[in-house]
């Protein structure tokens, strides 16, 4: 299932904003990859372009090479559409469909890709929300609205659903920046469980959090506000945070940023 | 005012002296007295002018009282409040009076009979007939319209939200300003224009058609505005699940919107229903029932309205009969207005646990 991406040269544009600059880096199968870096380093805009969701922002755009096992995502005839259900996205804010049952929620990337049978969807639900660890807050109220719940058990919800479709990567943009501490603690574990199945990477501000569940860590930064961003190293995660190769990553990991 | 009790209290930075809680009800009440009062002294006869004397009373006196008991600030907020409460009287004392007398002079004749026949045997001065034939042509013609504009008006606000970039958006937005402003008489002339071109007799479709045109732009407008309510995040979320983008507009932004497109569509069918330019153009009136709406002249409401007025030469029984069409037509649009509100609390996002 989980598949390795590779990206080579890879430089994205906001209209004539030239947003991240000229990055190359390898994210390993069934590992969780962090990005950390300061605010307006490209790290959400790389992370978009990992699964064509930079190009739904208008005005965006893509130089660059990004290899899902030797497959060009920004190839000649490749489906954006295609690729999105290869390399599933939860986003920063929980954002289930607010017309649309617990149930309907997590159905959906499946009954909206029309591709499934009847028979299976209740088990690929139950499947998906015992995989986000949410099936037991759940399973007794199923037909309720996904708006209901709380914060982190939206973003369960989110996860549920993102991986309901099966997907080979899992991106994670800040999932728990607005989270509890203990709503965060239960997305960690299940970053953990996740990692099994999934190529998984995460941008986090939370360093601690990146020290916690990552096995990599990339650090991105930027020379100057309204210069591209760039990745600095990328590295083990135990590497990163004790005994970083360029000096601008240990300035920031330890505080003395700016 | 109640100057003495405050003045027993000490003194505090944070409390100042407060009017007590029936002080703007006395102070309007003492300036409908001096309204009337002064209105009977000069003999002046109209409602309207001690209305507006007190009205004018209540404002200044609120002010003057307040600025002397609490000071300059709370007199100013006291003022704002007051000319509020001006305000929202002189908007709903004309509503009420003419829902007021539409209602005591429609009753007169509205009933079954009146409902279900239509003028075929009667003569416009004679009293008896109905609207029967009225509201046939008032539903088939705004129907057929509402058919032709709502969902070109949806797709079109679609296109804005979804799709439009650069100048076709542009052209678009700014033809549908343009249309937003058409005189209703003009739709009709465009649509006669046409008529006369192919030599046709007026019918109850050409009618819809005009109305169409007067429908549509608030359509794209109101539906523009709901669509633009829906969160991004709701079109990522979908579009990340490797959901293609009409998948998305289809099941997730519409169904989103759903409530506040129909309330938009219902009250631009609410404008049209009142239109009697164009019917009187293009469809002429029938004192006969005629529910083909593609061929022969029709009735239409407001135009029924129109014609029981001034056709009648001042009979009482058409008079009568023009109040009751007119309490039917407040009575459908809102009708409409309630359907509209009713699937929109229906349809609105969920937020029950």
């Amino acid at each position: 299932m989980a598949k390795r991406i590779d990206v080579s040269g890879l430089t994205a544009y906001y209209g004539s904003h030239k947003a991240i600059d000229d990055i190359s880096m390898t994210v390993e199968p069934r590992s969780v990859t962090a990005f950390i870096g300061p605010s307006g380093c490209g790290k959400s805009t790389f992370l978009r372009t990992l699964n064509r969701m930079h190009e739904v922002t208008p005005g965006g755009r893509v130089e660059g090479k990004v290899l899902l096992d030797d497959e060009d995502l920004y190839g000649h005839g490749i489906d954006p559409v295609s690729v999105r259900r290869e390399v599933g996205m939860v986003f920063q804010r929980p954002n289930p469909f607010p017309t649309m049952s617990i149930f309907d929620n997590v159905a959906a990337g499946l009954r909206l890709n029309g591709s499934y049978k009847k028979s299976e969807l209740a088990d690929v639900v139950e499947k998906s929300l015992k995989g986000a660890n949410l099936w037991n807050e759940v399973k007794d109220r199923l037909n309720k609205p996904g708006s209901g719940l709380s914060g982190g058990q939206q973003q369960r919800l989110c996860i549920a659903r993102a991986i309901a479709v099966e997907p080979n990567v899992l991106l994670m943009d800040e999932p728990c920046s607005a989270l509890d501490p203990i709503s965060t603690l239960a997305i960690e574990d299940l970053i953990g469980e996740l990692k099994e199945r999934f190529t998984i990477v995460i941008v986090t501000h939370n360093m601690q959090q990146a020290a916690r569940v990552s096995d990599r860590t990339a650090f991105f930064n930027l020379s100057a506000v309204g210069q591209p961003g760039k990745l600095i190293e990328i590295d083990e995660t135990e590497r990163i945070f004790s005994n970083p190769s360029v000096q601008a990553t240990e300035d920031y990991i330890s505080g003395r940023f700016g | 005012m109640s100057n003495a009790v405050i003045a027993d209290k000490p003194r505090s930075t944070l409390r100042g002296a407060r009017l007590p809680k029936w002080a703007p009800y006395a102070i309007a009440a003492g300036s409908l007295a001096v309204g009337i009062g002064i209105s009977l002294a000069a003999g002046l006869h109209s409602n309207i002018q001690w209305g507006l004397i007190a009205a004018v009373l209540f404002v200044v006196g609120t002010y003057v009282i307040a600025a002397r008991v609490e000071g300059p600030r709370q007199a100013k907020d006291r003022i704002a409040t007051s000319l509020v409460w001006v305000a929202f009287l002189l908007a709903v004392i004309p509503l009420v009076s003419l829902v007021w007398s539409t209602i005591s002079r429609g009753v007169k004749v509205l009933d079954i009979y009146f409902l279900t026949h239509s003028m075929g045997l009667i003569a416009d001065s004679e009293p008896g007939g109905g609207i029967y034939h009225a509201i046939i042509g008032s539903l088939e013609q705004v129907g057929l319209a509402t058919v032709i504009a709502a969902p070109i008006g949806v797709l079109t606000a679609i296109y804005l939200v979804e799709y439009g970039r650069g100048n076709l958006a542009r052209a678009v937005t700014f033809f549908v300003d343009v249309m937003t402003g058409i005189p209703s008489i003009v739709a009709g002339l465009f649509i006669l224009s046409i008529m006369l071109m192919f030599e046709m007799q007026p019918f109850g479709f050409a009618g819809s058609m005009a109305l169409a045109i007067l429908m549509m732009p608030v359509v794209v407008r109101s539906t523009e505005e709901m669509l633009k309510l829906v969160p991004n995040e709701l079109r990522e979320a979908s579009l990340a699940l490797g959901v293609p983008k009409w998948r998305t507009i289809l099941k997730v932004v519409l169904p989103t919107s759903l409530g506040g497109i129909t309330t938009g569509i219902m009250l631009a069918v609410a404008r049209i229903a009142g239109e009697t330019a164009p019917v009187l153009l293009l469809v002429w009136g029938n004192s006969l029932i005629n529910s083909n709406p593609f061929e022969g002249a029709q009735q239409s409401l407001p135009l029924y309205i129109y014609q029981q007025y001034a056709n009648s030469a001042g009979s009482g029984a058409a008079y009568d009969r023009a109040w009751a069409a007119s309490l039917t037509l407040i009575a459908f649009v809102m009708i409409l207005n309630l359907v509209a509100r009713g699937i929109a609390r229906w349809k609105a996002p969920k937020t029950g646990r």
